[in-house]
């Protein structure tokens, strides 16, 4: 008897569990308890970054808003809390991992060595590494960096593709790494280096931010084809993921992509009235027509 | 918790072409012993003159000893290095500050000459309470055997002080190697900056922070066993450090 009431719980308990799982992940958690946390950088410009009162803004934040309309429409949530959280280079994984965030919207590089850890949704903004460099000290070209001291942010893959070029082409720099983006760009401010090799987008916002933007020139050479930048959610959870894509592709792929690009790249933003005044390129038009997350530069190239 | 774990990453190949994510580390650790140990010879040296200038009987020597300590305990170590590295060479003369910026390793000379002196102004208090811990006597001794200020110092009232501050000064060099993480502020890459960018390269946040954890256990438990040793080779016996 006692063997029998034990079967009887335990089916009772997985029909309880059958019943439970047309709901898994991360979308299981919100249904709980009605909120979802948004991860955000606090000056990653136009991305993600905060105005003057301190409120996270920016072109990956309107986009992670979306996705956010999405979950409560796939939810049927009346009410849908949505709950920011400030994240770094450094903190980014271990809070996206233990559940703190469940989207991180920033400018994350998308790679193949980085989704063995994680997960993207479909890339969002794709950008070349290049070099910024004063107008006075008139280097046009990366065989002009040739015996120079060259900054970049170090852990970035663009001091990799820096170092690997230096190789390659026998160019003697001396790289010098920083530890952020905004310590790298006052080493050319200060004449400590010569150039900056980042994702040029970021040096269009640090230049277009900088004392003096007319004294800057950004290099027309390009260390690598233009990489994707992909907001992370968790690995192996398809349910979420497949939410996430759907609602990005069908922003992208509506008029309504190209209009929140143009207001964070073609317009001016606050908090200081920037315009970085980047046209819209035919690989991000690809990217926008043909939603993807691949991290292979190759899938997006013209 | 949603997390990849992979303690075989150390044995992949990191990106530059530099060997795998373990030798990035070793680089890593080799460089901050380097720091370590040129900051805390700088700290060791400038401690001592400015310690002793403390205890002298000269009001200048005491002042000059003062203001020292203060200007670099007062100050964070962070901000100093900054200012080491960045607006320094904007004070002095523009060719001078050109040259200062474009020395080779100038990350590396700043982080040791400016952890190093932060260092020494620790150091300095120390010593001159291990001075003025010792007797009256012993300098009053000192005096009537005939022996100068520099002689009585020399002789008498350093080899015992230093010895009396035997402990805390093996606290201040375990410091000295911790405080040079600060140095990926000025672009140093030593132990704390290549494991940031293992995490950056890989994703393996925890692998790179616990492997780089060890390390620095590792050298510092040298350390401590070393300073024992020293310790114990220097003890007086009969004296209040001897046993």
């Amino acid at each position: 008897m006692k063997r029998m009431i034990g079967l009887a719980l335990a089916a009772a308990f997985c029909a309880g569990q059958a019943n439970a799982q047309e709901l898994t992940g991360t979308l299981k958690n919100i249904k709980e308890t009605g909120v979802i946390t948004l991860g955000h950088r606090d000056s990653s410009i136009p991305f993600s970054y905060l105005d003057d009162n301190q409120k996270p803004i920016g072109y990956a934040m309107d986009i992670c808003y979306k996705i956010v309309e999405a979950v409560k429409k796939e939810l049927k949530l009346d009410k849908l809390e949505v709950k920011l959280t400030p994240v770094t280079s450094s903190t980014r994984i271990p809070l996206l991992a233990n559940g703190t965030i469940d989207l991180e919207c920033g400018s994350t590089t998308n790679n193949t060595d980085r989704q063995k850890q994680i997960a993207y949704t479909n890339t969002h903004f794709l950008t070349a590494s290049r070099f910024v460099s004063k107008k006075s000290s008139k280097i046009n070209s990366i065989d002009d960096l040739k015996g120079k001291s060259v900054v970049s942010t170090s852990g970035t893959t663009n001091i990799k593709q820096l170092t690997e070029a230096n190789a390659a082409r026998n160019l003697n720099i001396n790289i010098i790494p920083a530890k952020d983006h905004a310590e790298a760009f006052l080493m050319v401010e200060t004449d400590r280096a010569v150039a900056f090799v980042m994702d040029d987008i970021l040096l269009a916002s640090l230049v277009a931010g900088s004392k003096a933007p007319a004294d800057y020139v950004i290099s027309k050479d390009a260390f690598s084809k233009p990489e994707p930048y992909g907001i992370m959610l968790r690995k192996d959870d398809p349910a979420f993921k497949k939410v996430a894509d759907a609602a990005t592709a069908a922003l992208y792929q509506s008029p309504e992509g190209t209009k929140i690009y143009e207001k964070w790249f073609m317009a001016k933003i606050p908090p200081k009235g920037l315009n970085l005044n980047v046209p819209i390129g035919p690989e991000q038009k690809k990217s926008f027509a043909k939603p993807s997350d691949s991290p292979d530069p190759d899938a997006y190239a013209m | 918790m949603n997390y990849n774990w992979n303690w075989s990453i150390f044995f992949e190949p990191a990106p530059g072409g530099t060997g795998t994510y373990f030798n990035m580390l070793l680089s890593g650790l080799w460089l901050t012993i380097q720091t370590g140990v040129f900051a805390w010879i700088i700290a060791l040296v400038f401690g001592s003159i400015i310690g002793v200038l403390r205890t002298l009987p000269s009001k200048t020597a005491y002042w000059v000893g003062f203001a020292y300590v203060e200007f670099f305990r007062n100050m964070p170590l962070l901000v100093q290095l900054f200012l080491w590295f960045f607006v320094l060479p904007e004070l002095v003369p523009r060719s001078w500050g050109l040259w200062l910026k474009q020395l080779p390793n100038a990350p590396f000379y700043t982080a040791a000459i400016g952890v190093g002196l932060f260092m020494s102004a620790r150091v300095a208090v120390q010593l001159a309470a291990g001075i003025a811990s010792l007797p009256r006597g012993q300098k009053q001794a000192a005096t009537a055997l005939g022996l100068t200020t520099v002689q009585s110092y020399r002789y008498v009232l350093l080899p015992i002080a230093f010895r009396i501050i035997l402990p805390p000064l093996t606290s201040e060099f375990l410091n000295t190697i911790k405080n040079t993480a600060v140095a990926i502020t000025i672009g140093l890459i030593e132990l704390t900056g290549q494991a940031r960018s293992m995490q950056e390269f890989s994703f393996q946040v925890f692998e790179a922070f616990t492997a780089a954890t060890v390390m620095y256990l590792l050298i510092n438990i040298i350390v401590v066993t070393g300073m024992r040793f020293l310790e114990r080779s220097l003890a007086i016996p009969g004296y209040i450090t001897g046993k």
